[in-house]
């Protein structure tokens, strides 16, 4: 097995004890990153970047350099979870889902299980990747090579019709509302001719609605208003601050390693097609709620339902480096800048690099075994600390809370112009949760919206405005069917019902 | 809602359903007016820019339209609250600070807009003394200024205060 | 202060409005008479990870290794809008000499394709770092050998038959696209996508017939021998010499008009600040980024990305980036990618 010893001589690399400083400090940056939203993992690795400069020329230097800023990558997966749970506010795009089921966990006083099975997860999901990363990584970027714009389009349809398809709110209101996600997402330039969209000549618009602002708003604040309709006071207070809860949580969750399984198999697909990790952890969440015994109680604080996305989630992160490393096409945002500073270091990603720099790639690797070590033992420590947090008077931490939605919002586009949005989106959340307009699929619109649409319009122009290009191979054909079959899986099933019926009456 | 039911109610849940559904309605408009004017047709090779825009808020139009039409049939018999006066006043005692700090953010900064909104917080609705309200609303200041303007060195707007004292 | 310090300042004024109006920046620039006082925020007005952020982050890293500045420098990403948010910012930002931009080329194409209103002329040029190049790639599997045979074979196949992959809409590789149209008549599908990279690689799995990459956002499939290069679209051949693959190295690659496609393109990667700015803020940046270039960093940069490593300030510059406004005003009238 010449991998495994590659592997070993990269543990011989990655494990002075320098390196081994840099992955505690990156890891627990990245969770300071991790929890202010908006401060995001892209943003994160940005700023160090012309630090690791220096850095990078001395001998070893960009293994060591790449093993600070993918362990803040690391430690920012890690630590979007921990508002999400908490309060509600995810902390990275990516975290959006683990509200679902992590929130009603701590408030029913059980943050510190669900804080345990998100930390957990994360570090399983990202286990596999790395296994696969380490022993398929030539299969796998041939694999990728086959996504052309139809396939991408099946893959953004995939997500949206393995989340959506069982609401249990009228039907009316979740159209209602997914739509006014996708219309929100279309503001701004649009992706094939460059016009500008229902931006009605305002300079504010430009940019349009960033996911991370709609979300903050509509969850954060907009839980928070929700809250003070029932006095002063954060519920979930009662959360168990020892240690013990970590052991106890342990001992249940390998029940779920069915949903552990299947999620990381979604989050490896999703972040070598790449997809991304965000549309990753809904797609694996939809998954879960079908699947699960549970899945009619999802969404009123299942363990299960936050396993799901937190291991897809870390899943997607860490394999969108393979495509990245093997490629040079970034995966998500903050492999993006990664990518820039490979470059800058003098590194040039691409199918070569394996051969002529085995030391950095195989050092890489198995920080990334490492890393996820060290950001476990770093999260899983802290998880007492954590769930303090919501002992702390309402009166005191909700103004906090406020301040950092504020900065978050803002530091998206450096626009004050946002943090205005961010209030407006927090009282749509306060009503339409109060009118019962499902949020989720507003989100989830939001974010794959533009995707979905540019890489539709691509497909469009290449087969020449023919559809028949989502049937046209193997690849892009199973996954339309498969996404079409999901979207309607309701009917069938009624309808498989219906026949029973008959047949037994 | 479970605390101080039987308040009086501010707004009819019908009201409520009402606005929200005509107020998407709106949006919906103005969207489809803006698609329109990009072209909203199937060209030679695929869609145009407007296609979808025109689309979706098409749908987003019908379906506020039948969201609409069912809240104003809807009896005004089994007619719930949509929030009471009590819940209201406490929403607002948040809401209203909230938009004014977002507003001050503008002209002294964020340091300082931050330090009177978390004051105004601990003192207006948590009762604390006045020297916790000032330890806890300034050092959260000092704490977030260390991490983005020194740390991270992400530049948050400042006012004519941190000019003062030569922050920025 | 010093007595003298007074008409030194006056004599490094001077200096700097000579360097202003295109003389040669001398070596008593070394002293400057104005420093930046607070944070120079540096803005990019694309997202992170591309060419220009990878570019200013650079300069960022530089700038502190070597303590070329008192304050610091921060990068602030402003993609919005194909780039209008960061250039409406340094427009809003007069006489602000905290301020920088570099620029794309959507300087040029973002107000013509959208008709947000800003002008290079609402800023002040201070330097052209370099220009980046454009260079026609095939998949190495396909039979084409020259620009000659691939165009060739474009017209032959007919219109909208080859699909041209390409960074953004109506921006630089679209541009090209639409200039290699005119000249030639053949007529590609233009397919926009978000970044370089991923154009590349939609190039190495065949679901595109060729790309005009940058140099770097192709490099290592072309090492890999998954790509081919045709021609570049500078006049000149590019200077490095270096081997790149076994057999060639950028400098090996035809110019396309050597090539019988005769269309030149090079991307501006320049420094502008806000309007009204003194003479002495501009002479600062100058000074600042004449110490940038000269370091060995950089010098890798440039051979590594295979820039074209024209370098103006000025008058110079200025009557550059005008001609380059005119021609992307006549390239895009034909190609009707003007806003109505």
């Amino acid at each position: 097995m010449d991998e495994i010893q590659s592997l070993l001589h990269g543990f011989a690399v990655a494990l002075s004890f320098k390196n081994f400083a840099l992955m505690f400090v990156g890891v627990i940056l990245g969770v300071i990153i991790g929890v202010l939203p908006g401060l995001g993992g892209a943003n994160g690795v940005a700023i160090l970047l012309p630090l690791t400069f220096a850095m990078a020329q001395t001998p070893g230097g960009t293994t060591s350099a790449i093993i600070l800023l993918s362990c803040i990558y690391w430690g920012a997966l890690f630590g979007g979870a921990i508002t999400s749970i908490l309060f509600n506010i995810p902390g990275e795009p990516w975290s959006v889902a683990t509200t679902f089921d992590g929130y009603p966990l701590g408030q029913k006083g059980r943050a510190g299980e669900a804080l345990t099975a998100a930390f957990t997860s994360s570090f399983v999901g990202a286990l596999v990747a790395v296994v696969v990363i380490t022993f398929l990584s030539p299969i796998v970027a041939r694999f990728a090579l086959a996504f052309g714009p139809p396939e991408f389009f099946a893959v953004y349809l995939l997500t949206f019709c393995a989340f959506v398809g069982t609401s249990k709110e009228p039907v009316f209101k979740t159209l209602a509302s997914m739509m006014l996600g996708f219309a929100l997402a279309s503001v701004g330039s649009d992706p094939v001719t460059g016009t500008l969209r229902l931006t009605f000549g305002s300079t504010h618009m430009l940019a349009g609605f960033d996911f991370l602002i709609a979300v903050i708003g509509l969850f954060g604040i907009g839980e928070i208003l929700l809250t003070l309709e029932e006095g002063l006071a954060f519920k979930g207070a009662s959360a168990k601050i020892n240690f013990r809860v970590v052991l106890e949580t342990w001992r249940r969750l390998p029940t779920y390693w069915k949903t552990s399984m299947r999620s990381s198999a979604v989050g490896c697909f999703m972040g070598i097609v790449p997809g991304g990790a965000t549309p990753a952890s809904f797609m694996s969440y939809g998954v879960a709620r079908r699947f699960s015994k549970d899945g009619e109680k999802f969404g009123t604080g299942q363990l299960e339902g936050v396993v799901a996305p937190e291991t897809a989630a870390h899943a997607a992160g860490t394999s969108a480096l393979l495509p990245m490393l093997t490629l040079g096409v970034p995966g998500s945002p903050t492999a993006a800048v990664l990518l820039g500073g490979l470059l800058i270091w003098g590194l040039q990603p691409g199918p070569l690099l394996f051969v002529e720099q085995k030391d950095f790639v195989w050092g890489l690797i198995a920080s990334m075994y490492l890393g996820n070590i060290a950001g476990l033992i770093v999260v899983l420590t802290c998880v007492p600390l954590f769930a303090a947090i919501l002992r702390i008077p309402f009166s005191v931490i909700a103004p906090i809370i406020m301040v950092v939605c504020a900065i978050g919002a803002y530091t998206v586009h450096n626009a004050i112009f946002d943090v205005w949005m961010m209030v407006v989106f927090g009282v749509t959340g306060y009503v339409f949760k109060k009118l019962s307009y499902p949020l989720a699929p507003m989100v989830l619109a939001i974010v794959l919206g533009d995707r979905a649409e540019s890489s539709f319009r691509q497909a469009m122009l290449v087969s020449q405005g023919e559809l028949n290009v989502f049937f046209s191979n193997a690849l892009v054909g199973s996954m339309t069917a498969l996404s079409l079959f999901l979207l309607l899986w309701p009917i069938v099933s009624a309808a498989i019902a219906w026949v029973r019926g008959k047949r037994s009456g | 809602m479970s605390a101080g039911s039987g308040g009086r109610a501010a707004f009819s849940h019908k009201t409520a359903e009402i606005a929200v559904a005509a107020l998407l309605l709106l949006l919906g408009a103005i969207a489809i007016f803006d698609s329109a004017r990009l072209g909203f047709a199937w060209g030679e090779d695929g869609p145009q820019p407007g296609y979808f825009p025109f689309y979706v808020a098409l749908i987003i139009c019908v379906s506020s339209l039948v969201n609409l039409v069912r809240a104003l049939v809807a009896g005004p018999g089994k007619s719930k609250t949509f929030v009471e006066i009590g819940q209201l006043k406490l929403v607002l005692a948040v809401l209203v600070p909230t938009a004014i700090y977002a507003a001050l953010i503008g002209w002294v900064g964020i340091y300082v807009a931050s330090v009177l909104f978390v004051g105004f917080f601990m003192r207006w609705l948590g009762k604390y003394p006045w020297w916790k309200v000032l330890a806890v609303s300034a050092g959260n200041s000092v704490v977030f200024f260390l991490i983005f303007e020194i740390w991270f060195v992400i530049p948050l707007p400042k006012g004519p205060i941190e000019a003062l004292l030569g922050l920025n | 202060m010093e007595p003298f310090a007074l008409s030194f300042r006056v004599g490094v004024f001077l200096l700097s409005c000579a360097a202003l109006y295109g003389a040669a920046a001398g070596p008593l620039m070394a002293q400057q008479s104005w420093q930046p006082s607070k944070t120079v925020e540096f803005i990019v007005p694309a997202g992170t990870g591309g060419g220009a952020d990878q570019m200013s982050r650079a300069i960022q890293g530089i700038v502190a290794k070597y303590k070329l500045m008192k304050q610091s420098m921060v990068v602030i990403n402003k993609a919005g809008g194909a780039g209008s948010e960061g250039f409406l910012d340094v427009k809003n930002s007069k006489g602000d000499p905290h301020k920088i931009i570099i620029t794309l080329s959507n300087l040029f194409t973002t107000p013509l394709a959208t008709n947000t209103p800003f002008n290079w002329r609402d800023l002040t040029p201070v330097q052209m770092l370099a220009l980046d190049q454009f260079v026609l790639w095939v998949n190495a599997d396909s039979p084409y050998k020259s620009a000659k045979e691939y165009i060739e074979a474009a017209k032959k196949a007919g219109p909208n038959k080859f699909k041209m992959a390409g960074t953004g809409a109506k921006q630089e590789d679209q541009i090209i696209t639409a200039a290699i149209e005119q000249k030639t008549g053949a007529k590609f599908i233009y397919v926009p996508f978000k970044g370089g990279g991923d154009v590349a690689v939609q190039l190495v799995g065949k679901h595109a017939d060729s790309t005009v990459n940058n140099p770097i956002e192709a490099m290592a499939h072309w090492r890999g021998g998954k790509l081919r290069p045709l021609c570049v679209f500078d006049p000149k051949r590019m200077p490095y010499k270096t081997k790149v693959t076994d057999k060639m190295a950028w400098g090996d690659i035809p110019t396309c008009k050597e090539g019988g496609l005769d269309v030149d393109y090079l991307m501006l990667r320049g420094i502008f600040m806000p309007a009204d700015v003194k003479p002495e803020h501009v002479a600062f940046y100058i000074d600042l980024f004449k110490k940038v270039r000269a370091t060995p960093e950089w010098q890798d940069l440039m051979a590594r990305g295979a820039f074209n490593q024209t370098a103006l300030t000025g008058k110079e510059y200025a009557d550059w980036v005008a001609r380059e406004e005119a021609r992307h005003v006549a390239l895009m009238k034909a190609a009707g990618f003007i806003a109505k």
